[in-house]
Formats: C-alpha cells, structure tokens, sequence
C-alpha cells in the first residue's frame, strides 16, 4: 500500500478510527501454542471476515498450525481434540460487552469437519461444550488435490491446507527487533511465501448472525458492528 | 404436539357447548406456531432449518460423540496483537483471557511494551497517545460491518472487517513508529511487501490452493 495514498486518507478521518491496526505476526504464538507437543495443533494463525461473492453473506475464516513446507502439509491434520470457535457479539443483549451472543463450532470427527451454528452458547468465557442441537453440518476434510466443499442450510464450508494468505517480511522484523537490522529491506521478502495452513473457511447468510452493534467502530457511528473473536479450545 | 392437541380439546369442548366463545390461545398467551416446524424454512426460534428451539432437536444423528469440555489455548481477533505487544510469561495469559477483560489486565503491559518498541513514541497519525492507543488494542476483537465494504483499511473504509488483500502490515507499522505526521522511522513504516505470493479467488473458499 503505498505510504502517500494512506496519508491523504488519513486526513479526514476521526481519531480513534485507526488506532488499532496491528502487526500480523500471530503465527508466532505463545509458548503453550508452539511449543511442541500437543500445543501447535491449537495455534490460530490469522482471522479473516469479509463480505461474501454474494453480498448478503458474510466469509469467516480461521487458519492454524501456520509455515507448513508443501512437504509437510501432506501429514499435518486438524486435531479432534481441539475445538475451533468463532464468537460474535452482536447487538442482541443490547450491548456491545464482548461477551459471545453466537458461536460457530468447529472439529474434526473422521475424515470431516463438522460445524454446529451459529447458536447461542451453552456457555460463554473459557470453558466450552459442543452445542449439539443446534444445526449441524459437515464437509469432508481436503487435501492439497482433493478440494471438497459442502453447502447446507445457506452456508458454505471448507476445511483443509491452503495456501497462506498471509504475507510479511517477518525475518527482518525479528532481525530488527533483535538490533542486528537497522530497519526493512527493500524490496521485502514475504517470509511466509510459498507456506501453506490448515484453514477453516465457512460463508454465512448475515440474516443468521443477527444484527450489529450501532456505533462499535466510531469512524461508522451508523454502521452496525458485528464483533469477532476465534478461540481454539482442548478437550480436557 | 401439546399445543395442537390443546387446540383440539378447546375446539371439542367449545363445540360441546354451543354458542360459547372460545379462545384461540394456549400457554399463557405465547403461542406456539408449530407451522414454522414444517415450512422448510429456518424461522421463529428454530436453530437449524424445522429443527431445534421449539421444535424438534436438530441432532438426529447420534453416532458420533461430541461429548466433552473443551478449556480455552488460543485466541485471535485483529491481527497482531500477542505477538507484537506481549512480553514472554505474559503470551500465554493473553491467550487465555477473554475479551472482556483484556483491557484491564494488558493495557498497561501492552503501553509499557509500545514505549519498549518506540522509545520516541509520543503520538501517531491517528493522533493518539500511548495510553488511547493501547487501550484499544486491547479490545483484542475483530470489527465486521454488517453493511458495506468490508476491509481493515483501503483508503477509505477503516475497520470494517479483514480482506485476505487487507496490507494491516504497513498500516499497524505506520502508527508504531511513524510519529505524529508519518515521518519518523522511514527504514520501520513499511516492510516492503505490498501483496501476498498466490492470487486469491474470487469464489468460495477464496483462498488460493495449496503450494
């Protein structure tokens, strides 16, 4: 994105609107979450929601277990003990508390990927159970050459290696950091390139998600909000 | 079931007796329009379609056990947040704290650590401080509009979702260490990789094919 355009659109924005643009680097988690064992299968690489083809439907997208060589992506699979979630908060408790109103939940059972919702929780915050009598669907998970989709109740759904949609010259961020760089290279080098992930990738009427909250950006104070967060979960 | 058959008895009573009016509710005035259940239709408070909510339970297939309780390890909702703000020991509390109560416990931390990345950091472009700064980001949840475009930033729209395009590099770089007016740091506002390596689809499921 070049540096000029950004500032002229800049300027005639509010304050507050811009203040939360962040460094993309959740591929490198926290220690519970990549360090070996059991834990890199949790780790949650990048969240992505953005409108649909179809402009009445809204893309949700989880990755996790990030850099995998083209090699490796043949033996890596979603685990059935982890439960993928994606909350929304939206404008139906009347509040924008960041506590889940709905949730999608996502694992892995045989050869598929099942997916319950959106409904409301059976419960909110760290523990979690899977919702069983809300809607359920399914697709067969893919390979690099098997692509499988499965459509269901006005939704989409996909689970399996993709092609990392991330992109950023993380080696010289860390070199950086690290004072053995005094800043980028240029041009950069996308550390991420020709990296694959396990992706969770599921299209939604937004009629199912409810509304959003009015207000919750300040730059759109008409625009309804909704927010989203995804947690990985270990069945204990 | 109940409701119909209730209607049933009403109406042969009702009709016992002539000329007496009866009325056509049950369940204390919140009737259950079981007609919902059998439109093919996901409405009333179904949550699947003629399933679930009053009707009958969407989990008709029982051989498979999705028993269990399954404890929180990870978290995402913008970009970037853990990895670039959290310090070691703090990583794995953040992935285990709700969204809710982030700010109260990071925030500090998160201004603490931007300070540690930027000793000169004073304001950015977005005019903020360092404390208005990391109080927002740690609201760590991604905003999604619900109408209109949907992108983290495009010149135009700011924080309304995140596109696979979405560059939230340059961006989140810009405010870290560009200073006031953008013009502090040259070398760190911008990592000089303006685009992902593969071409995204324009149709379901959007991301490219594996490599």
């Amino acid at each position: 994105m070049k540096k000029t355009k950004f500032i002229a659109a800049i300027g005639g924005l509010s304050l507050l609107a811009i203040s939360v643009f962040l460094i993309s680097a959740d591929h490198i988690d926290a220690p519970a979450v990549t360090g070996g064992g059991s834990g890199t299968t949790s780790d949650i690489t990048d969240v992505y929601a953005f409108r649909a083809e179809n402009p009445n439907n809204l893309v949700l997208v989880a990755n996790v277990q990030g850099l995998l060589a083209p090699g490796t992506t043949d033996v890596s699979q979603f685990d059935e003990n982890v439960l993928v979630e994606f909350n929304i908060d939206n404008a139906g408790d009347n509040n924008n508390d960041l506590v889940e109103d709905l949730v999608i939940q996502v694992i892995k059972r045989g050869d598929s990927m099942y997916f319950f919702g959106p409904t409301a929780p059976t419960q909110t915050g760290l523990s979690s159970t899977i919702n069983v009598d809300a809607a359920r669907s399914s697709v067969k998970i893919s390979t690099r050459t098997d692509i499988q989709t499965s459509e269901n109740n006005g939704m989409k759904f996909f689970a399996g290696p993709r092609e990392d949609p991330f992109y950023f010259d993380f080696t010289q961020y860390n070199a950086i950091l690290g004072g053995t760089e005094p800043g980028f290279r240029d041009p950069g080098v996308d550390t991420f390139a020709g990296t694959n992930v396990l992706s969770i990738v599921i299209e939604v009427p937004k009629a199912m998600l409810g509304d959003g909250v009015v207000g919750a950006n300040p730059l759109l104070p008409t625009t309804p909000i909704y927010s989203v967060w995804v947690t990985s979960n270990r069945k204990q | 079931m109940k409701t119909y058959k209730l209607r049933i008895l009403f109406i042969a009573l009702c009709a016992s007796v002539l000329f007496v009016q009866c009325k056509d509710d049950d369940d204390n005035g919140n009737v259950i329009n079981i007609a919902t259940c059998t439109d093919g239709v996901m409405n009333g408070d179904e949550t699947g379609v003629d399933c679930g909510g009053s009707c009958n339970s969407c989990n008709t297939n029982t051989d498979i056990d999705f028993t269990g309780t399954y404890a929180q390890e990870d978290q995402m909702g913008r970009p970037g947040i853990n990895t670039v703000f959290g310090s070691s020991g703090m990583k794995d509390a953040f992935n285990t704290t709700i969204p809710s109560e982030i700010g109260a416990i990071f925030q500090q931390p998160f201004e603490d650590k931007l300070l540690a990345l930027n000793a000169g950091y004073t304001t950015n472009l977005a005019g903020l401080d360092a404390t208005t700064f990391t109080t927002v980001l740690s609201n760590d949840v991604l905003w999604v509009a619900q109408t209109g475009v949907t992108t983290y930033f495009n010149g135009t729209e700011v924080l309304t979702g995140r596109t696979l395009q979405d560059d939230v590099i340059d961006v989140s770089l810009i405010l870290i260490f560009g200073g006031p007016n953008n013009t502090e740091n040259p070398g760190l506002t911008s990592d000089n990789v303006d685009s992902n390596d593969a071409t995204f689809s324009t149709t379901f499921p959007y991301l490219a094919n594996a490599f």
